[in-house]
């Protein structure tokens, strides 16, 4: 059984800048993504990044792997070694991981661990929504910018957070038609950019506005929208029709815990940080001490913070196993880097979720 | 359906593979997987649910929700959205739950 010293699982924009904090430290790497690219999340967006210039902000997305990339080839040294097309199965409270690679499984036994797995979509109960053509706006991202298919020619986006209306403007960008985006609360949930390029695009965001129901023979042809009064109930009388062969959902995110769950790791509910996050130190250390996390999996947020929390966590399981040099300055580095990101009107939720998660540690 | 000119993404198709959907031929690029291909061939059912037989079709594309299962070169239940098109593969919609088949 191969026993690398850090196995961190996700290669997204989390898995990756863990695995150079690591590396830069000595440690020796392994780093596991399912995807057959690296980069997680980063490489559907063809928008520039919000965010701090520390965290790669107005580069777009899709570039920023390639930077991380680039860092790790040329500071690895041999001690990194990235694993593509491979599925993580099992994580056992013994510190076994079992990995799935083109119908071969095998177990290794790394003597830290960081999960880095990223977020699942939240799925919206209506009649209808297992119509084909009612799309999570990941796939609809994957189809588009990753393979240059159009999802479809119509579509209603459901949510006007920064995803929903980011991928609004994909989609327009791609040549296809969004008829409307939709939005249950009485104002706009994404930043105000991105809100008034949709809108100066042409595209109407229906505030207090829910989807009753998709309907269609084999697959979506059109949905049944109503307002909603601001007991979030519907208001009777003011259905609407709409022609759409597409139907995309962008109603939140999240963390994908199931490794976290199956290795024993405490978690807590919280749903300004996205559902069950594992409870963790300021070290991202999970309570059990050879696991770690970092990323979208700890607490839905963005890209940078989801590297800041990489390099931490990859910082502390390096230090763990002894690469100890420099870990205090380091560590106040990125924890000012995180109060930063965390700072202002847009970090509320995520302070205050991380204020009532038990222990507390992680609070700016 | 496929997205011809883009403001951004310079889209590197590779070389063409062709594979058979129920019998008929179907053309994707290298690295496409098998569902993307679909779609640009505009097939929007993948599969049907068990009891109730209503249409499924392409929903995470990531390999987590199930609803692309069918059988690929006569393995049951393959998730044909993280699964690349290869030339000649044989995609078959499948009917119910499907075996397994031992692997030669
Ligand atoms: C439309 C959209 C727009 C966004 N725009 C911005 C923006 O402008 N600025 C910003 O800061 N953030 C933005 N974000 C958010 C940002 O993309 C995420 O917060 C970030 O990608 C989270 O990083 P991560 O590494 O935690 O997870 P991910 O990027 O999701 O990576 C997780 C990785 O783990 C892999 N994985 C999961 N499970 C397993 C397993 N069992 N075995 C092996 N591998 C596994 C996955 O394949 C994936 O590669 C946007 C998100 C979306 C969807
Ligand atoms: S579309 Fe979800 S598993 Fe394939």
């Amino acid at each position: 059984m191969k026993k690398p010293e850090i196995a961190i699982v996700g290669g997204g924009p989390a898995g990756l800048s863990a695995a150079l904090s690591a590396v830069r430290q000595g440690a020796q790497v392994m780093l596991i993504d399912r995807d057959p690219v690296l980069g997680g999340q980063l490489v559907k967006q063809t928008h520039m990044f919000f965010g701090s210039k520390k965290q790669y902000a107005a580069i777009r997305g899709i570039d920023i792997p390639q930077k991380l990339l680039a860092a790790l080839q040329e500071e690895g040294n041999g001690k990194f070694d990235p694993r593509v097309n491979t599925t993580v199965l099992g994580c056992y409270d013994d510190g076994v991981l079992l990995l799935e690679k083109e119908d071969r499984a095998e177990l290794i036994q790394p003597r830290k661990i960081i999960i880095a797995t990223g977020a699942a979509e939240k799925m919206l109960p209506f009649p209808g929504n297992d119509l084909p053509g009612v799309y999570g706006a990941g796939a609809v991202q994957t189809l588009m910018n990753v393979y240059g298919i159009k999802p479809g020619t119509r579509v209603l986006m459901i949510g006007a957070g920064n995803i929903g209306l980011i991928v609004s403007y994909q989609l327009l960008q791609a040549g296809v038609e969004v008829t409307a985006i939709i939005e249950g609360a009485p104002k706009i949930g994404g930043y105000l950019v991105h809100a008034t390029k949709v809108r100066r695009a042409g595209i109407p965001i229906l505030t207090s506005h829910t989807i009753k129901k998709a309907y269609g023979c084999d697959s979506v042809e059109g949905a049944v929208l109503c307002n909603l009064d601001e007991k979030w109930c519907a208001v009777p009388g003011t259905e609407q029709s709409l022609a759409v062969d597409v139907i995309c959902l962008a109603v939140g995110l999240t963390p994908q815990t199931e490794l976290l769950w199956q290795a024993g790791c405490e978690q807590q509910y919280l749903p300004e940080l996205g559902g069950y996050v594992p409870l963790r130190s300021e070290k991202m250390q999970t309570s059990l001490s050879h696991l770690f996390v970092a990323g979208d999996a700890a607490c839905i947020e963005e890209a940078g913070s989801a590297m800041v929390e990489g390099k931490i966590a990859g910082l502390f399981a390096a230090a763990d196993l002894g690469y100890a040099e420099n870990v205090e300055a380091l560590n106040e580095t990125f924890s000012r880097e995180l109060e930063e990101l965390r700072s202002g009107p847009a970090g509320a939720k995520i302070r205050q979720g991380l204020s009532r998660l038990k222990g507390g540690a992680q609070v700016c | 359906m496929r997205i011809k000119d883009h403001p951004i993404i310079d889209f590197q198709r590779g070389k063409q593979v062709t594979f058979s959907f129920n019998g008929r031929q179907v053309t994707a690029y290298e690295g496409e997987t098998i569902a993307a291909a679909l779609h640009a061939a505009g097939v929007r059912v993948l599969s049907h649910s068990h009891k109730l037989k209503r249409p499924r079709g392409f929903f995470c594309a990531i390999g987590n929700c199930s609803s692309c299962l069918m059988q690929v070169n006569g393995e049951f239940n393959v998730r044909i959205c993280i699964t690349p098109a290869r030339e000649g593969d044989r995609v078959e919609m499948q009917q119910g739950r499907g075996e397994i088949v031992e692997k030669t």
